[in-house]
This record gives C-alpha cells, sequence and structure tokens, in this order.
C-alpha cells in the first residue's frame, strides 16, 4: 500500500509499563512512541524479553499503561474509559494469538470459541443471525462451515490458527494485533497463513501490528517496522528503508543474524554482534534521543551518534 | 574452520547404516507407518540435515537409533548397522545403555523443559560423566567445569552450583549441549536445536555447535524445519516426506539443484523468496494419512507436476550426481521434460550472478 495519504489510526505516546510492585519493579516497556496508519502492516520485531508483546497487549488494554497515553482514532483509550468506550474498543480492536496450540479452549466448540466475543458484547441479534456470522467468518478464513460443531483437537496447527483468526475477524475489528501468528507453525503451513493474512487485510481494510522476533517473515509483510530492544525503540522505517540502511547497532546485528536459503552466503556470514557497552559508551553524559534522522527513519541516538550514522 | 568438501565426506567411513527401515505404530486400533522404507548413510564428521514438517518422520526415524520409540511404535523390518550391530534388533533396555549417551547422544529441542529443575546444572552434566567416562569426585566436577567453559558459559565455576531457573535461555540450551557432549559421543543428533531460541542467540548456539564439532570429532545430526539453519549447518541434506526420504545431496545441490517437487514446494514457500503484494507460495493440500497404505509417490496429490505413474508406482531413486539422489519419477529418461518452479530458477540465478560477482 502507499503510504501517501496516511491517516492516523494509533498513535503510542511515551508509553510506559510496569511490572510488579514498589520493591521490585521491573519496567518492561519504556518511553515507547510511534504512529500506526490506516491499512498499513506494522512490525514489532524484538527478541525476547524485549517488550514487543507487551506493548501489544498495553494496547489491547490487558496491560495498564502506568504512563504516558494510547490514543485511538483521536481518542485516549489508556487509563479509565467509559464502558461503552470500553464495549467498542473491545471490538474495534483484536488480536491474534501466538500458539494455536493453546489459545483454544479444547472444552468448547469451535461455535462457541467463534462466537465468544459476540456472547460477550451481545450484539448478535438474533441466534440464527450469529449462526450465520459464524459460517461467514469460517468461510473467510477458509474453513468449512460444518467445521462450527467440532473441538479444537480434531484440527492440525494450520486450521487452528485459522480458528484463531476467525475469532477475531467475527467481531469485524478495524485493529487487529497479531502475537507471532505464525512462529509456531510450519514452512508450507505458514505460507498459507501469511497470504491469509494479506487477503483478509485486503478485503476488509484491517490494520495489523504484527509482533514478531523472525525478520524474514516481518520483512515480507510490514510495510514498516520499528524495532524494540530492552523495552526501548531503538529505530523505526519503512521496511525496505530499514533493510537498505540500518542505523542502530542493534538493528545491525539482527539484520545480520536473518538466515538465508543460501548455503555458500551462510556459512560465510559474519554476526555483528550488539555490546551496548561500545557503541553508547557516553550516554551517561550525552543522553539519546528519539529522532528522526531522515524522513519517516526514527533512531534512537545522542547527536554524536546521529552525525556518525548520518555520515555513513 | 573450513567447511569439509563433499568428496572428503562421501570418501569417510559410514558410521551409522539405515537401511529400508519401516516403523509401524498402533494407535487407537489402526496401525500408522510413521516411516515407510527410509535408508540413510551417516558419515563420519559430517553434519547432516534431516528436513521435514511436522508429521514427515524425522524425529521418529531419529529416535529409533537410539530405542526411544513410544511404547506403541515398533521397527517392523530394515536394519540400523552401527559399528557392526544391529541396532533395530535390540530389545532391551540393558542393549540400548550401551548406546544411549555413549555412542549417540541427543540434545533436545526444548531448553525450558529438558532441564532438571530441582538439580544445579554443574550436577547434571557431571551425572553424564560419571555415568559415561568413569570419573568421580574431584575429576569428575573438573571435567564439568572444563565442559562448561567449552559450551561457552563463563565463570563455569559459579554457574557450576547455579540451577537452570538462573539461566537465560541460550544459555539453557548450552547446558543441554554440554549433557550431551560430556557423555563423548560419536553421533550427536540434535532436535530442532534452536527452534525455542532468538535469531541472535540461534546463530550463536550454531557457531558453539560447529566448534564443538572440531574439538570431539562428532558427527551430527540436525532435524529441522527451518532452512536457513540447514543453510547454515549442513553438508549434506535429506529431505523427508511422508516417512521417507525424498532427497538426499549435498547443501549446495538440494538449494540450488533441487529435483524433487516437494523440495521445489518447500523452498518456494520460504517468505525470503517471497515478492512483496504478491501471495507467497503455499503448498495445496495435506500431507498424506499414514493410516493408509500410500500407494505411488507419497507426494503427487499435492503434486502439480504428477504423471500418471506417480500415482500407481513408488519411485525409486535417481541418482543426479553420486551425492545426489531424488525419488521421483521425474528423473526417469522415459519421463516429461519438466522445468523446476520459477522461484528455484530465480534463486539459482541469483547465486550464479553472487558468484560471478565474487569473482
Amino acid at each position: 500500500m502507499t503510504l501517501n495519504n496516511k491517516e492516523t489510526l494509533l498513535e503510542v505516546k511515551n508509553l510506559r509499563v510496569e511490572f510488579g510492585n514498589k520493591n521490585k519493579n521491573f519496567v518492561a516497556v519504556n518511553d515507547v512512541s510511534f504512529d500506526i496508519y490506516k491499512g498499513e502492516t506494522f512490525g514489532l520485531v524484538g527478541e525476547s524479553g524485549s517488550g514487543k508483546t507487551t506493548i501489544g497487549r498495553a494496547i489491547i488494554r490487558i496491560n495498564p499503561a502506568a504512563s504516558g497515553e494510547i490514543i485511538y482514532k483521536g481518542q485516549k483509550i489508556s487509563g479509565k474509559i467509559s464502558r461503552d468506550q470500553d464495549k467498542e474498543l473491545t471490538r474495534k480492536i483484536q488480536m491474534i494469538f501466538q500458539d494455536p496450540m493453546a489459545s483454544l479452549n479444547e472444552r468448547a466448540k469451535v461455535d462457541y470459541i467463534v462466537s465468544e466475543g459476540l456472547y460477550n458484547l451481545k450484539n448478535y441479534g438474533t441466534e440464527e443471525n450469529r449462526k450465520k456470522m459464524v459460517e461467514q467468518a469460517l468461510l473467510d478464513v477458509g474453513l468449512l462451515p460444518e467445521f462450527a460443531s467440532r473441538f479444537p483437537h480434531e484440527f492440525s496447527g494450520g486450521q487452528r490458527q485459522r480458528i484463531g483468526i476467525a475469532r477475531a475477524l467475527i467481531m469485524e475489528p478495524e485493529l487487529v494485533i497479531a502475537d507471532e501468528p505464525i512462529s509456531a507453525l510450519d514452512v508450507s503451513i505458514r505460507a498459507q497463513v501469511i497470504n491469509l493474512l494479506a487477503a483478509l487485510q485486503k478485503k476488509k481494510g484491517l490494520t495489523y501490528l504484527f509482533v514478531a522476533h523472525d525478520l524474514s517473515v516481518v520483512r515480507f509483510i510490514s510495510d514498516r517496522i520499528a524495532v524494540i530492544h530492552k523495552g526501548k525503540i531503538v529505530e523505526l522505517a519503512e521496511t525496505e528503508i530499514l533493510f537498505a540502511n540500518p542505523m542502530h547497532p542493534y538493528t545491525k546485528s539482527l539484520l545480520s543474524a536473518i538466515p538465508t536459503p543460501n548455503p555458500r552466503v551462510e556459512r560465510n556470514k559474519k554476526i555483528e554482534v550488539y555490546d551496548p557497552g561500545k557503541y553508547h559508551y557516553d550516554y551517561d553524559k550525552n543522553p539519546p534521543e528519539w529522532v528522526e534522522a531522515e524522513p519517516g527513519h526514527f533512531v534512537l541516538a545522542n547527536e554524536r551518534e546521529l552525525k556518525e550514522y548520518k555520515s555513513k | 574452520m573450513a567447511q569439509r568438501s563433499i568428496e572428503e565426506i562421501m570418501n569417510s567411513e559410514v558410521i551409522l547404516s539405515v537401511e529400508d527401515l519401516v516403523i509401524k505404530f498402533n494407535l487407537r486400533g489402526q496401525e500408522l507407518t510413521a516411516i515407510r522404507g527410509a535408508s540413510l548413510d551417516l558419515r563420519k564428521g559430517e553434519s547432516l540435515a534431516i528436513v521435514g514438517e511436522s508429521g514427515s518422520g524425522k524425529s521418529v526415524f531419529n529416535k529409533s537409533f537410539m530405542g526411544l520409540l513410544d511404547g506403541n511404535g515398533r521397527i517392523e523390518s530394515g536394519s540400523i548397522i552401527y559399528k557392526g550391530n544391529d541396532l533395530a534388533k535390540y530389545k532391551t533396555e540393558d542393549d540400548w545403555v550401551k548406546i544411549r549417551g555413549k555412542e549417540i547422544a541427543m540434545v533436545f529441542q526444548d531448553p525450558m523443559t529438558s532441564l532438571n529443575p530441582l538439580k544445579t546444572v554443574g550436577k547434571q552434566v557431571q551425572e553424564s560423566i560419571e555415568l559415561h567416562q568413569n570419573l568421580k569426585g574431584e575429576a569428575a566436577k573438573k571435567l564439568t567445569i572444563e565442559i562448561l567453559n567449552d559450551v561457552g558459559i563463563s565463570d563455569p565455576e559459579r554457574r557450576y552450583k547455579q540451577y537452570p531457573h538462573e539461566f537465560s535461555g541460550g544459555m539453557r540450551q548450552r547446558v543441554v549441549i554440554a549433557i550431551a557432549v560430556a557423555c563423548n559421543p560419536n553421533i550427536l543428533i540434535c532436535d530442532e536445536p534452536t527452534t525455542a531460541l532468538d535469531v541472535t542467540i540461534q546463530a550463536q548456539i550454531l557457531q558453539l555447535l560447529k566448534n564443538l564439532q572440531d574439538k570431539y570429532d562428532l558427527t551430527i545430526i540436525y532435524i529441522t524445519h527451518d532452512l536457513g539453519v540447514v543453510a547454515n549447518v549442513a553438508d549434506r541434506i535429506a529431505v523427508m516426506y511422508a516417512g521417507d526420504i525424498i532427497e538426499l545431496g549435498s547443501a549446495e545441490e538440494v538449494f540450488f539443484d533441487p529435483k524433487h517437487p516437494y523440495t521445489w514446494a518447500l523452498l518456494s514457500s520460504l517468505p525470503q523468496l517471497g515478492i512483496k503484494g504478491e501471495d507467497l507460495y503455499s503448498i495445496k493440500g495435506t500431507p498424506p494419512n499414514l493410516f493408509k497404505e500410500i500407494k505411488g509417490d507419497a507426494f503427487a496429490p499435492r503434486n502439480p507436476h504428477a504423471l500418471k505413474i506417480d500415482f500407481v508406482e513408488r519411485p525409486p531413486y535417481f541418482e543426479v550426481s553420486p551425492t545426489h539422489k531424488a525419488r521421483t519419477w521425474l528423473l526417469d529418461p522415459r519421463a516429461p521434460k519438466v522445468e523446476p518452479p520459477l522461484l528455484i530458477k530465480k534463486m539459482q540465478e541469483m547465486e550464479l550472478k553472487r558468484g560471478d560477482d565474487i569473482e
């Protein structure tokens, strides 16, 4: 998609998420800001423990924000909100989870799993109408309507992930947070699910926040990518710009580690190790800021580093 | 160190020879054929990657070398020759104890679940040293610390006394590897050794395994579905589908000159080869039901290039080169000439171009 006439759907401003209590405090997300435009796929990449999932969960209001704001279509959605707004957001922002083996209720039939969101909001009208909606949702994700009467254990991993997608779609969301939706799947099934997500985006005009650690997949589907390290976003740019001109040393080390399907390249590849001490030695005197190094390309850097990044 | 050339590998002795192995499981009163007549010669000192999707039988195949099949599984026919003994005939635990660890050791997939949370890391590594290397007390401890150091755990004296929960995922995988190496095995089987890890850590672990291979003179089998890992470590690649090895060749041959339509499909579905805005290639249909007898080429129903004979008779191996063979009728001289799909050609061209650039 082109980002020329971009309309901001979601704004995250100086978001901070903490876990624990006063005595034992852990800052999972620290001063993170980014915008997501309507209709785009925004990739959020980082290693485990970097806080990428926590950001997704803060947006869907599972983890409360300690400070900072999350703004959806011009309205603040972090902190206290009215009950009506809560219902509205529950419908409009939906989530797809990582492990399709663990995220479906084993004791419920597909019909119930897919309708659970509808039951909560009681917005489906008649029972007949609900059945129709379930049928349509299953068809949308490439499953047969008769699967509604079956249990999750009767399905393969790829099919289960489709059920997970169907239950998000039935709510007719605008923003879908996909948390590692394909990392538990096999290569060939992975391709099917990626294609499905792309097709649904086109058909329904969805916006995705795609959380993942696999950069080769993220590169393929994302319009823009943010790289997160230890709770801070270190770099954000359009996908191909990020790959062509990575600035932050952590981004470089991540990119260097992407596996290539080529034995000759792979055997000779050098991995750049990210050592914060080596690169950011003057941060105590000269702390980094979130700056726009070139149009649309943001990086966390201090003045010295920014100069170095730009001169390359 | 330099990767061994394929000639060197083919000249090394065969350390493990599997022939026509058939493994069946009894499940809910039905019989499932998990391995359907697979054969493989493992050569000393090589890194062989076995690639396949879940359910292709790659784990079952390897578990059978260590007598680790589940209770309802059995080797129906075929042989697994290791040092002149047929492991397929082994029945009792006493037999297997001589093989497990000492001769063939295994690194499991998930480091979060494969360590004992109630024992210190040092004790867990030391256990396998005491069991397999006839050392006790201080001597065993000394070697443990040496091995911990070898697998890249810094400050091993202090780490020796710590419990698994004090280690990160990557460090735990190092401990799991230390336990396997401490058995002083000839063959190391790594079952998805990096799937549960981050990309940066993944690269480190693969490097570690390569270093250990040199130091301890190991022959390594990698079981994985991740073709990036395969490209990094493998000398040779065996592609498994529905319980059989359908293509076997050097890493270069399988990546740049694949012959079996399933290998084509598997490589084509890599996101690295995808074109933005277009659909990724995906394999239509589902793997065959292994409860039923499979006629012909197991991949035929999903294969757009399938010939008539693919549905009737199982293809034999056709030799592409002395090191490369594939089970597909397309290689029969009588078969019509089928060009590999565009993406595969694109990959070959990219590689040729890259080669020119280097020269």
